[in-house]
């Protein structure tokens, strides 16, 4: 992966989408400093409280584990916040539960209320949405932008679906090894055919990110534009631009510009 | 009181049990117990330096150990090894260079038995102090440590995200381990300790629902199979460490059969009340 430049702000989402494999947990990791970028650099706020939910971990069965304990895994919370975060997220019934014992989408719900129930500065979400059932799903977009509007806290989205993004995304990034194009989302409470694919509320809350790709990418990660020339990025004169003005944008809390 | 020492030998042996079950547990959930062993077999390395350079028995151990911990850290972020080959690899070149180390020392009559199996009745009071003040130190520094390090065993990269250092506790932990064998050793001998860590958790974890609660049960069922093997050592003459280990296997199959028991009459008495609501 390199040329990633991608920032957040407060109050602000920012999704993250592309094909497997193009870097999109990286780039989150990378953010998180969880993964520490050979080029560049990845820097957050100090004292900047992280809220992340993980594409995947498997709970060892060996560990004696409740939902309630899982909830205060990294922080103390009290019984009130960890009941209001697990009823936000349709969780409540499960917080006697043994970790190791939940579906997919139950368990997805947990990890999303252990995080929000931090009230983080920064959101992390690496798929949340798998496992969740269709309706959920739609549910769990829902909150998340209620949760941005509640806490005000920046919202780092990955999704690996192309169609389905939030309505209330404020900037797409489509990833494929760099960053091929980001931009705003435009509504789609007006096309016929999202109505008829989702249904009436379903168009409601969800947004399709058109892009027209016009180059192809090759094996060895350079890329083939419209015109048959072949370069590093998709735009290199985007790249030219952003790589000679580094103006460091105000009032973040991820900046980062890495190359791994 | 702590004139008889097989009075000594049990207040000594549920010191050690108290302070090896909460770090067993971590062993266990960590799928750590060839650590234990490696840690174990460097003590026999830090005996024979004891001996040679005429140092403090339970310093130099807790030495060693600690250096095999530190460089096993070390190594696994270096080498293209995994864990196990990387811990094989330490034990038994631990083991080895103690026992080469022990062939120079033709002048120092050993007790390879007592080294190997432990040797609880002769503890003295001195011991006592030492594993008291040395387990108080590692339960204060674990339950400092406790949140972090728990996170960390969870999930190493969803704890670093939300502002753990994974790499700091766990070099706190395996020094703790390192003094718990340290002391630990005396009482059941280098070739059980890793039994007094895992089996007292193994035995919690069927009785248990949190990590907390598995740590307290741990260290009660480690004390309690303290106080049985010196018992029943004493009474049918068997050697001492390894009857604690029997002690706690023991209590390990009752724990299987109980819950096992516990589940049917659960099953049994629900369908009992469902039958009564029907008929």
């Amino acid at each position: 992966m390199r040329g990633i430049e991608l920032e957040v702000g407060r109050s602000e989402i920012v999704t993250l989408i592309g094909p497997n494999g193009s870097g999109k947990s990286t780039t989150a990791k990378m953010a998180l400093g969880i993964v520490k970028p050979d080029e560049g650099v990845a820097s957050r706020d100090k004292a900047l409280r992280v809220g992340y939910v993980p594409q995947k971990i498997a709970v060892d069965w060996t560990l004696p584990l409740t939902v309630r304990r899982m909830m205060t895994l990294t922080c103390k919370l009290s019984r009130q916040e960890i009941d209001a975060a697990l009823e936000s997220t349709g969780a409540d019934q499960l917080i006697e539960k043994e970790v190791g014992h939940l579906s997919g989408g139950e368990f997805q719900r947990v990890m999303l209320a252990r995080a929000i129930a931090r009230r983080p500065d920064l959101l992390v979400l690496d798929e949340p949405a798998q496992g969740v059932d269709f309706s959920g799903e739609l549910a769990l977009y829902e909150l998340i932008s209620q949760i941005r509007d509640e806490l005000g806290c920046g919202v780092l989205l990955i999704s690996h679906d192309l169609h389905v993004v939030m309505a209330a995304t404020d900037q797409v990034i489509c990833l494929n090894g760099h960053v091929c194009c980001k931009g705003t989302p435009s509504n789609v409470a007006e096309s016929a055919e999202y109505k008829k694919l989702f249904g009436v509320r379903g168009a409601d809350s969800l947004a399709v990110y058109r892009h027209n790709h016009d180059h192809t990418h090759l094996p060895d990660g350079r890329v083939q534009q419209a015109d048959g020339q072949i370069t590093e990025h998709c735009h290199p004169e985007q790249v030219a631009v952003a790589d000679a003005a580094k103006v460091p944008p105000r009032d973040s809390d991820v900046k980062s510009d890495q190359h791994a | 009181m702590l004139d008889d020492f097989f009075i000594r030998a049990v207040i000594a042996g549920i010191g050690v049990a108290l302070v090896a079950g909460p770090l067993g547990c971590f062993i266990v959930w960590r799928r750590l117990s060839y650590f234990g062993d490696t840690l174990a077999h460097a003590a026999l390395l830090g005996v024979a330096l004891a001996l040679l350079f005429e140092i403090n028995l339970t310093i130099a151990v807790f030495l060693v150990s600690s250096g095999v911990a530190v460089s096993l850290l070390f190594l696994q972020k270096k080498a293209t090894l995994s864990s196990d080959a990387l811990l094989g690899l330490l034990s038994h070149s631990a083991l080895a260079l103690g026992l080469v180390v022990l062939a120079f020392l033709t002048s120092v009559r050993l007790d390879l038995m007592g080294l190997l199996f432990g040797d609880v009745l002769s503890v003295s009071r001195d011991d006592i102090f030492v594993i008291y003040s040395g387990g108080a130190m590692v339960l204060t520094v674990l339950a400092f440590i406790w949140r972090p390090l728990f996170a960390a065993t969870v999930n190493r990269e969803l704890a670093e995200a939300e502002g753990v250092h994974p790499d700091r506790v766990n070099v706190v932990f395996m020094l703790l381990m390192a003094v718990v064998i340290a002391i630990a050793m005396k009482i059941v001998g280098v070739l059980l300790i890793t039994a007094l860590l895992i089996i007292p958790s193994a035995t919690a974890r069927r009785l248990s629902s949190g990590p907390e609660q598995m740590a307290l049960f741990s260290a009660l069922l480690g004390a309690s199979a303290v106080a049985m093997g010196l018992n029943g050592s004493l009474r049918w003459d068997t050697p001492s460490g390894p009857s604690i280990v029997v002690a706690c296997v023991g209590l390990f199959i009752l724990s299987l059969i109980s819950t096992t028991w516990i589940a049917k009459f659960k099953r049994a008495t629900s369908k009992l009340r469902q039958d009564k609501k029907h008929g």
